[in-house]
């Protein structure tokens, strides 16, 4: 993720298990080709402190969100400690394709601002189909 | 049913354990055995936060847990009981002679610490103290997700990382 280009435009941390924020990331790059918006960072093999020591490193360049996956994941659980003493950054857990892709297509004036908003297109996004 | 796992991980809540254990096993009560957490109402919060509504979470420091543990094991649901640090756990187990097994489940990289397996980093000490437990009669395997095969101690510090 390179710095300095498109300072207007909202970016964040995506950080869960595996490979899930490079698999997120990727198809929101398919999609609007926008996936560079994003950091993506996984916690395999990190110790606690390890993914909280990245995600401070990495918010030090302005981000100012972090999308997680589960909200009992230990990225989550980092991103909660980090949260403590930084205000007015944003997490959001639970993240989908849906919520990221609402994020970087947001025209709201804050990255945080686009992250409520993208967290409630999530939340929407989850529909049950079922024929009986 | 009671305590059906008895885990070392330094990452004590986190989704293996609420999810890759807590759902197959059908969890419904975690005992957090940290002296550090008991101590601190901010990290108890962080924790109770982190795990589903049906999943109870209790928080002992080492000497309320080896206490409690009777009640702990009495418990008709089924539970995990969970410890950050090797000592943390050869402490439990020395107050507690009733746990037979215990699960190396994630003790990631640290200073001094040698890859065991892909998930377990050990210092000396640490090798030093789960032959202690086994010498006691623990039986000490590690297994990271249920699907995982449990890999005897003596594997975990003969063989090359994997």
């Amino acid at each position: 993720m390179s710095e300095g280009e498109a300072p207007e435009k909202a970016r964040a941390i995506v950080v869960g298990h595996g490979e899930f924020s490079a698999g997120l990331a990727s198809a929101v790059q398919q999609i609007t080709g926008m996936g560079d918006r994003f950091i993506c960072l996984s916690n395999t093999g990190m110790a606690p402190g390890d993914i909280e020591q990245t995600l401070r490193s990495h918010l030090a360049g302005g981000t100012s969100v972090i999308f997680t996956d589960l909200p009992a994941g230990s990225a989550t659980l980092a991103a909660r400690r980090v949260a403590r003493d930084m205000p007015g950054l944003v997490l959001v857990s639970g993240v989908n394709l849906a919520t990221l892709l609402d994020f970087v297509c947001s025209s709201a004036t804050s990255p945080g601002e686009a992250a409520r908003g993208a967290a409630e297109r999530g939340r929407a996004s989850l529909v049950v189909v079922e024929r009986h | 049913m009671g305590i059906l796992l008895y885990r070392i991980d330094d990452r004590l809540i986190h989704g293996q354990v609420v999810v890759g254990w807590g759902q197959p096993h059908d969890i419904r009560f975690l005992v957090l055995v940290d002296d550090l957490v008991a101590s601190s109402d901010w990290e108890k919060d962080l924790y109770r936060m982190a795990v589903p509504p049906e999943m109870e979470i209790r928080f002992a420091d080492v000497k309320t847990a080896i206490r409690d543990h009777a009640t702990y094991a009495a418990d008709p649901r089924p539970g995990i009981l969970i410890t950050g640090e090797v000592s943390v756990m050869h402490r439990l187990v020395s107050g507690v002679k009733a746990i037979g097994s215990v699960n190396l489940g994630g003790i990631h990289h640290r200073a001094g610490r040698k890859e065991k397996l892909r998930y377990i980093f050990l210092t000396p000490e640490e090798e030093r103290e789960l032959l202690v437990l086994e010498a006691a009669g623990v039986e000490v395997t590690a297994q990271d997700v249920p699907g995982a095969r449990a890999v005897p101690l003596a594997e975990i510090l003969g063989g090359e990382p994997g």
